[in-house]
Formats: C-alpha cells, structure tokens, sequence
C-alpha cells in the first residue's frame, strides 16, 4: 500500500527523491575528494619528509640534540625485516652545519643518507633535476635542494666545505661535492636541505655507527597502526624501549594532522547545513502530503485503522522514498567518484598552492566504503526526523473533522 | 491588485509558506555567513602576511629577490626614501632594513635564521614586532649588543633573557662576521616558524657586523587603508632611477595567499549554486503542491478568461514573495551572526599546529563583503524564480474544462 501511495503522485515523488539523491551524490563525491586529498597529502609528506614510522632515541623529536642516537641502528634493522607489513625501511641522520660554497656560506640541517635504502623509503631520487643520485659506493659526495642550489651559486660538479659539530663536541669538517640538484615544489624543503652519504656523514660527525632515525614506509597507510605495536612489542622484548621510542607520521607531522581535522571539521559544517537544507525541502513535501490526504486518512480512521498503522504506513512511505534516493545518490556519486578517481581532477592556476601541500597538479578522489556511506546515511537520519513530525500529527487527527476537509 | 492578491495566497496556507521560507532562510543564511568565514580566513592571511614584515610594498636592489645576499643591498637608500616621500600618500608608514641569512649559536645550540636590522621606532609603525613583545623590552635605537628572539627559538636554545647569542654571517667583503649579542626581550608571533626564524637588532648594529656602512637590504611600505597598492607600486616604480631597484606588491611577494585569493572566487560561487540547488529542490516541489492544490481555481481563473501571462505572473509573484521574505530573514541572521562572532571571533587554538600548516591565523573573523551578500541574494532570487517557471508554466497550461473537473 505504501508503495502504491508513492506513485499516486510521480513528480512530487520524483522532486523529493531527486532532492534526496542530490544531497547523497554531493556528499559521496565531496567525502572521497575530501579523503582522497588527505591521503595525497599524506602520502607526499611522508615520501619526502618523514615516512609513516620512525624510530628516534627517546627526546630527539622535541630537541634534535645530536648526542640522542640510535646506537645500533641495524639491530632495528633486523626486527623490521621480520614484520611481513614493512614495505621499506632507511637510516637518517642529521646535524645543523655550515655550508660554503666559493663565495657563499649558510646555515643547514645536514642530513645522512644511505643512498640505497632512501630511493626506496622517499621519492629524493625521482625528484633530482641536475646531476645524479648518490649511488651507494659514494663518498664526499651531495645532493642539495635548488633553491640552496641557487643561494650558494653552485651547480653540479662544485666543492662545498661542511662545518659543524661532531657528536662527541669535536668539530666536524670535510668538503664534498655537489653531484646532483633536486626540486620537490616544497620551497621551504628546497631551500634547506642538503644530503650527504650516510658512511661519510657518520665519519665527519664522529657518529660512531649510530643514525638518529630508522626511517619506515607501510605497505599501506591503514597498516601503520599494527607495524607501531609489532615494532614497540618487539623493542621491548629486546629491552630496547627505554632509550628508544617509535613515532607515527602523525606524531612526526602534528600539523599535518591537525591541518586535517580542521579541513574535516569545516567540511562537516558545510554538509551538516546543506543536509538541513535538503531536510527543510523534504518535511515540506511531506507535510504537503499529509494535507493533501487529510480525507484520505480520516476515511482509513473511520473504518477503523488504528492511528499507529497510519503514522507506521507513513513512516514506510516515506523511507521507501528516502531509500530510493539514497541509493541512486550513492549509485551515481560513486560513478562519479570512480570516473574522477581514474582521471583526476585539475585545478588550473592553483598548481603552485597545491604544490606547497605536496599535492601536485592533479587531485585524485579516493571512493572507499566510509565516504559512500556515511554521508547518506546521516541524510537518511534527517529525513527520518523530517518525516516523523507529519507521522506523527496525523495520530491527531479526527476522523469526523478530516473527512469534512476540504 | 496583482500583489494583493499573490500576498494574500501566500498566507492562505501559512505552514506550508513558513516551512519553505525556513529552507530559503536557512539557505541564505549560511551562504552569507559562511562566505564570511572564508573571506574571512583570506583577511587573516593577508593580515598576517603583511604584518610579518611583507608590508603593502617593498623596494629592494634589482636581483635581490632571486639571491637575497648581502652584495644585493642598496648603498644609497636616500634615493629610496626621497621618492618614496615624493609618491607616498598621507598616512603611509616606512622602515628600512638589513635583513640577511645569519646562524645564531649559543654553548649548546646553532641553527640557521634571519637575521633582521631594523630601526625600531619606524619598525613599530609597520610591522608586528612593535606589539608582539613577550618577555623583557623591545630594542632602543642605540642598542649595539641587544637582540629579539622569538619565545620558541628561546625554548629551542634552551636559554633566556640576559643570555648571550652569537651572530654569524657573511659580510661585504666575504668574510665570516660574528657578533655576540645579549637578549634583551622576546616575541611572540602568530606562527611559530616566525618566532623561529626572524631575530632582531638594531640596523646600525647589523651594519656594523656586516660592513655595509649606511646600506640596507629592502624598504618595507604600509599603505594606509583604502590605498591601491598596484597604482602606488607603479608610481614608486616610476620615481626611482630605472634599472636599479626593483618595486613589488604583497601580491607578488606572498603568492600562495594570492592564489588561495583567487580560488576563493570560484569556492565561494560554488558553495552558493550547490546550497541552491539543494534548497531549489524544495521551492519547486512546494510550488508544483501550491498549484496542484490550486487547479479548479486557476481553471475557473482561465475559464473567466485570464491569460496564462497572467497565471505565471501570479505564480511567480507568489515564489517572489517567499523568497524575498526568506532571503531578508536570512540576512538579517547572518549579519547578526557575524556581528555575533566578529567581536571575539572563533578561536582556533586548538588547532594551532593545523592553522599553521594551512597558513591561516589562530583567531577567524568574518569578513563582510558586500559583492558576496549581492552575489548570494542574486542566486537565490534569480535562480528561485527561474525554477518556478516550471509550476508557474504548469498551472499556465491548464485546460479550464479539465481543471474544473479536477476533484
């Protein structure tokens, strides 16, 4: 009967369901973009920055003190090679030093790398524009960001003095030279960040075989989680946990998160209001109905239908509606989502914003089960509410009273 | 007549005019508002960017922008300051600077920042150092050991007020200059990479340091409100001598903001036909009931001989009325809202780290734009009455003798 009711009146039916569908497919689309742009973001910040995982001494994230090593990096090594989820895994250190070219000198962030295990953990290697990668026999050899690149007015081939501190306090010198020049988009990367050999950084700084991060990369993102409690378990049992700590990107990154959260919170804001908006134009319609049909119900009363038949044979009408335009909503965003998930979508003029975001030129929308469904969904829950109020005053109604109106 | 009696239908049934009026208010509202907010987040970054020593404009020696080195300093800044007193409009504030790469290093710490030598009685005047004082005092004009450091670049040292901190940097003749300076006060910024990268002394101090006697590396410009920064940079541009400085606006010197400036454009006019569209829904569905529910009197109407132009103009005259009662409640709410909000704004300390990656200030005010409020009331009444064409049309259409019948 509910669904023959439907019908009595197709395009104020078809209004509703579009209004519906509408509001689905708008959300369906806009959350996977929403999630899709986030793990772009993510997924560039660790490759260049961070990786999902680091293993730290324990204090080194909040003071980049020197003396906090990681003595013995290839014991972590080991177990991370026994953690099937661990897709990649590196060394790093780093040490703040002076940087001089012929007739330019400037203060950087030194960072050690072994050249074999970075190209796997981070995309420095993709990123090189002059000369070459460091390839893992390497000495006294550099790889620098083009914007110091440009400052020092150096260019492949150049010598470069480094001077800094060692980590016994002794003072740390070597030249090295320049073999290739990379550009990650990220100007502030580019502009203070110098790579050099992890054997020839460790001999310079007098690191006596320790490195300041183990560097790990997931096989996904959703792994993370599990690869951190294998790793602490792990570090534990090994009695490893005291001096040593292991921090997500999450930890590594707090802006990144919370940049995040609040593109999140803001986009529910927006949702929520246009749901409200959909719900006004949905208990219109509703209520329409019901007026429309006050004869109609005061007739069914008179012959004895109980009103909470009434109120449940409303309530059926009104979610067979609701689910008929979810569904096509979900149907079509999702085809959507998927159309734009293979192609991407450009923002033209906007590629050097997005870029300072790690996002480069295209974005790409990511269609999962929680942004297909959860948007709907609450729009299923408003228009529950919505249909409740008319369900609901209809139990009011007299049956004499009804059937004389007009 | 034709408005009295459209007036008088919207009221025969006052439910269904007030739950479509609540849409429209509903819709309006949080188009105007929210395009507040997000103007709003624009005008903190721009705020925010100029403060933190940008400026409206800036006048360096031609190459200094690509290579911010020392040998790009300007020698002879009077004939800066002689052109811009020439050009500059009443109100229009100055400072010069030194301003170079350094490494500031104590006992146990170095790290790499922007060493700044300003004059701190005009310095004041344009940038936010002037009131971000934290801790201890700002610098005196002759202050040859005394530096600003920032609260965070404090903890970093793990030093304080009183300390010392040596300066290293290049100076004119290529040699590494170093200086030890005494902390005399420390600042806070909006973000924290400012207060972890920008150290204050005084200019002639710096000068000393870096044997640069009289030479400064940029003029920093605050217009006064309403000031057109393009025309006054053009104007500047024209007063110096040609060739050896080069003028640039906030626009070009703060790109990822005039970026975020112009995509807002496109956002915000999204937001709108989006939040209409879902509203639309619901005034065609209510009119269309509006008509159905009509039938037998618009047939008895054409029966009578009216015209269908006069059927749609009824029609439409009635959707105007709706939606011009909705939309000045909508206003009024939002305008109240920002009102509301403009005193204390919204706070997003929470989220400081997250700001401060996204690049936006801690505190959101709304901003009121009046093209805004026209473009959201032109979309809501424009597109409003285009959609009811359809209902209008249908109850235009009817056949008299069908209609009458209609039960």
């Amino acid at each position: 009967m509910a669904w023959r009711n439907i019908w009595r009146n197709p395009r104020r039916t078809l209004l509703t369901i579009g209004a519906i569908a509408f509001a689905s497919l708008l959300l369906v689309f806009m959350l996977s973009f929403q999630f899709g742009s986030y793990e772009t973001m993510i997924n560039s910040a660790v490759k260049i920055h961070t990786g999902h995982l680091q293993v730290q001494a324990a204090g080194y994230q909040d003071k980049q003190d020197i003396r906090r090593v990681v003595p013995d990096p290839a014991v972590i090594g080991k177990i991370l090679d026994e953690i099937p989820e661990v897709q990649a895994y590196t060394y790093r250190a780093q040490a703040f030093s002076l940087i001089s070219s012929e007739d330019r000198t400037q203060g950087i962030v030194v960072t050690g790398i072994d050249p074999a295990g970075e190209a796997e953990v981070s995309k420095l290697k993709a990123l090189v524009r002059q000369g070459q990668f460091l390839s893992p026999g390497d000495t006294n050899l550099a790889l620098l960001g083009e914007l110091l690149a440009r400052n020092l007015r150096v260019n492949p081939g150049a010598e470069l003095t480094v001077l800094g501190q060692g980590r016994d306090g002794s003072i740390a010198a070597t030249i090295v030279g320049v073999k290739g020049i990379y550009r990650s988009g990220l100007d502030e990367f580019d502009r203070a960040s110098i790579h050099l050999p992890l054997p020839t950084f460790q001999e310079v700084f007098a690191m006596r075989g320790g490195v300041h991060a183990v560097v790990i990369i997931g096989k996904s993102l959703a792994a993370i989680p599990f690869i951190k409690a294998q790793l602490k378990a792990r570090l534990a049992a090994s009695n490893l946990n005291r001096s040593l700590t292991v921090l997500d990107w999450e930890e590594l990154m707090p802006g990144l998160r919370q940049g995040i959260e609040m593109d999140l919170i803001s986009g529910i804001i927006f949702y929520f209001i246009l749901i409200l908006v959909v719900a006004f134009s949905i208990l219109n319609t509703f209520l329409m109905a019901i007026f429309e049909r006050t004869r109609e119900f005061g007739v069914l009363m008179a012959i004895g239908t109980r009103p909470g038949r009434l109120t449940r044979l409303l309530l059926i009408e009104s979610l067979s509606m609701t689910a008929i335009g979810i569904s096509t909503g979900i149907l079509l965003g999702s085809l959507l989502t998927l159309y734009f998930q293979a192609q991407g979508i450009e923002f033209a003029g906007s590629s050097d914003l997005l870029s300072q975001y790690g996002i480069s030129g295209r974005m790409y929308p990511k269609l999962s089960l929680l942004s297909a469904l959860s948007g709907p969904l609450a729009v299923l829950g408003i228009t529950f509410l919505a249909a409740l109020y008319p369900a609901l005053k209809i139990r009011r109604l007299r049956p004499v009273e009804a059937m004389s109106y007009a | 007549m034709h408005l009295r009696l459209a007036w008088r239908n919207i009221w025969r049934n006052p439910r269904r005019t007030a739950v479509i009026m609540c849409a429209v208010v509903i819709g309006v509202w949080s188009m105007i508002l929210l395009g507040a907010l997000m103007r709003g987040v624009a005008a903190g970054m721009i705020k925010n960017g100029i403060a933190t020593l940008t400026g409206h404009i800036q006048v360096h020696q031609r190459g200094y922008r690509t290579d911010p080195a020392i040998e790009n300093s300007m020698t002879t800044p009077e004939v800066v300051e002689n052109a811009l007193r020439k050009v500059l409009p009443n109100g229009a504030q100055w400072a010069r600077r030194v301003r170079v790469n350094a490494i500031a290093s104590n006992a146990r710490h170095s790290s790499g920042v922007t060493l700044v030598g300003i004059d701190p009685a005009t310095e004041a005047r344009v940038s936010f150092i002037g009131k971000a004082i934290a801790d201890g005092r700002y610098l005196k004009p002759d202050d040859p050991h005394g530096i600003l450091v920032g609260a965070a670049l404090l903890e970093q040292f793990e030093t304080k007020l009183g300390r010392k901190l040596v300066l290293m940097s290049q100076d004119t003749a290529g040699e590494i200059a170093s200086r030890a300076f005494h902390i005399v006060g420390s600042f806070r910024a909006e973000m924290q990479a400012t207060e972890k990268r920008f150290i204050f002394v005084t200019v002639s101090a710096a000068q000393q340091m870096l044997k640069l006697p009289n030479g400064i590396s940029e003029v920093s410009v605050l217009l006064p409100a309403g000031a057109n920064s393009e025309d006054v940079a053009a104007r500047l541009a024209a007063a110096l001598p040609s060739g050896r400085y080069e003028v640039h606006t906030w626009r070009e010197l703060l790109p990822l903001v005039t970026t975020y400036l112009q995509l807002m454009d496109g956002f915000i006019f999204i937001w709108y036909v989006v939040t209409f569209v879902a509203m639309g829904f619901g005034i065609v569905n209510t009119t269309l009931m509006a008509v159905f529910e009509r039938i037998r009197e618009f047939g008895l109407l054409k029966a009578l001989g009216m015209k269908p132009g006069w059927i749609i103009r009824e029609v439409l005259t009635e959707s105007f009325f709706i939606l011009i009662i909705g939309m000045l409640i909508g206003n009024l709410l939002a305008f109240a809202c920002i009102y509301a909000l403009s005193g204390s704004g919204i706070d997003l300390s929470a989220f400081a780290a997250g700001a401060e990656f996204a690049g936006m200030s801690r505190v959101i005010y709304p901003a009121f734009h009046g093209k805004d409020v026209v473009l959201a009331n032109l979309v809501v009444i424009g597109l409003g009455l285009l959609v009811c064409l359809y209902p209008a049309g249908k109850a235009a259409r009817l056949i008299p003798v069908k209609a009458l019948a209609h039960t």
